[in-house]
């Protein structure tokens, strides 16, 4: 009796069925068709987010949406385009060249030049502050007394 | 002068921080203005039975008010939208996202029930198409159903103001 009880508590964990995570069983290369999809795909809520990894429920929604959307046949691009349709560029972790990123884009590149340029006109400044000098005939003599002085001895 | 250069650059990095400071990362603009309405059919909150389609809003200026008995801003911006709703200017309907339905009714029991009508969003698909990803949001819808303005987050006295109901009125006059 006592046995019985103990193999029915040690059954008991077997209850706790979880109807979790039913949908990504479902159909795995669609799945993973998703995932691939979503990981380039901002999360609206947690912005630092991708739709693939983040649990807010936008995020759930939407992965359903992308994988209904497969199931339709649609291609990745045409789903792409639904979803920056709704929600704009912003979706895009990779955001495409456009008028209003080009700043994004060529913002950087533009500032090297702008510090290479101010770099030559620097460099070319300082030549020009340093110039030739002539030396009179006097002072080419004691600089070349100073030059052909002995070396002292070396230690 | 040019040891005033870096004094310079710090500034203008500063007038940038500080233009960075004030803008809301969390105000994504939406493509959708200028864009006709996605067109939708749903269930009234109080008679699920029956359908309301935004087919039979063509014709008027209405306001879209997205919201959710869960969603904590709406709490906020629910007196303003009791203000508007007495002052007869523009219908209100609401779209109850993502809820249900007891829910929802309780909190309009509590609050008061701003709306000309409500329609319910349970699974959120109507939500997508309009862009949501935050409750509460609110649209300007024209007559010829074309969205005009989109206000994320909740509606305040001072954006109702100076923005909605100076668009509505000249959307009416249209």
């Amino acid at each position: 009796m006592k046995y019985l009880f103990i193999i029915l508590i040690a059954l008991l964990p077997t209850l706790a069925y979880a109807g979790q995570a039913k949908d990504l069983a479902e159909d795995p290369v669609l799945e993973q068709r998703m995932v691939h999809l979503a990981k380039n795909l901002r999360c609206l809520v947690c912005q630092n987010e991708s739709l693939a990894s983040s649990r807010a429920d936008l995020a759930k929604d939407l992965r359903q949406e992308v994988r209904e959307k497969m199931k339709q046949g649609m291609t990745d691009q045409q789903i792409i385009d639904f979803l920056v349709s709704k929600y704009g560029d912003f979706v895009l972790f990779d955001p495409p060249m456009q008028r209003n990123t080009i700043l994004l884009w060529y913002g950087p590149f533009a500032l090297l030049l702008i510090g290479l340029a101010g770099l030559v006109y620097q460099l070319r400044k300082r030549r020009k502050a340093v110039p030739e000098v002539h030396l009179s005939d006097e002072e080419a003599q004691r600089a070349a007394a100073l030059l052909n002085e002995p070396k002292e001895p070396q230690k | 002068m040019t040891r005033f250069w870096p004094f310079l650059a710090f500034v203008v990095l500063v007038i940038f921080l500080y233009i960075g400071l004030g803008l809301d990362p969390h105000e994504i603009p939406s493509p959708l203005i200028n864009k006709p309405a996605p067109a939708f059919t749903l269930p009234q909150l109080y008679n699920p039975a029956k359908q309301f389609s935004s087919e039979d809003m063509k014709g008027k200026v209405w306001l879209l008010n997205v919201w959710a008995s869960w969603c904590v801003s709406c709490r906020e911006e629910h007196p303003v939208l009791m203000e508007l709703s007495q002052q007869h200017i523009v219908p209100i309907y609401g779209l109850d996202y993502k809820d249900k339905n007891p829910d929802g009714e309780a909190w309009l029991r509590e609050g008061g029930d701003p709306y000309t009508l409500v329609v319910t969003d349970a699974n959120g698909r109507v939500g997508i198409d309009f862009g949501v990803y935050g409750v509460p949001e609110s649209y300007v819808i024209d007559k010829q159903g074309v969205i005009r303005y989109k206000q994320i987050g909740a509606i305040t006295h001072e954006n109702l103001q100076q923005k909605i109901l100076p668009l509505i009125a000249e959307l009416q006059s249209k």
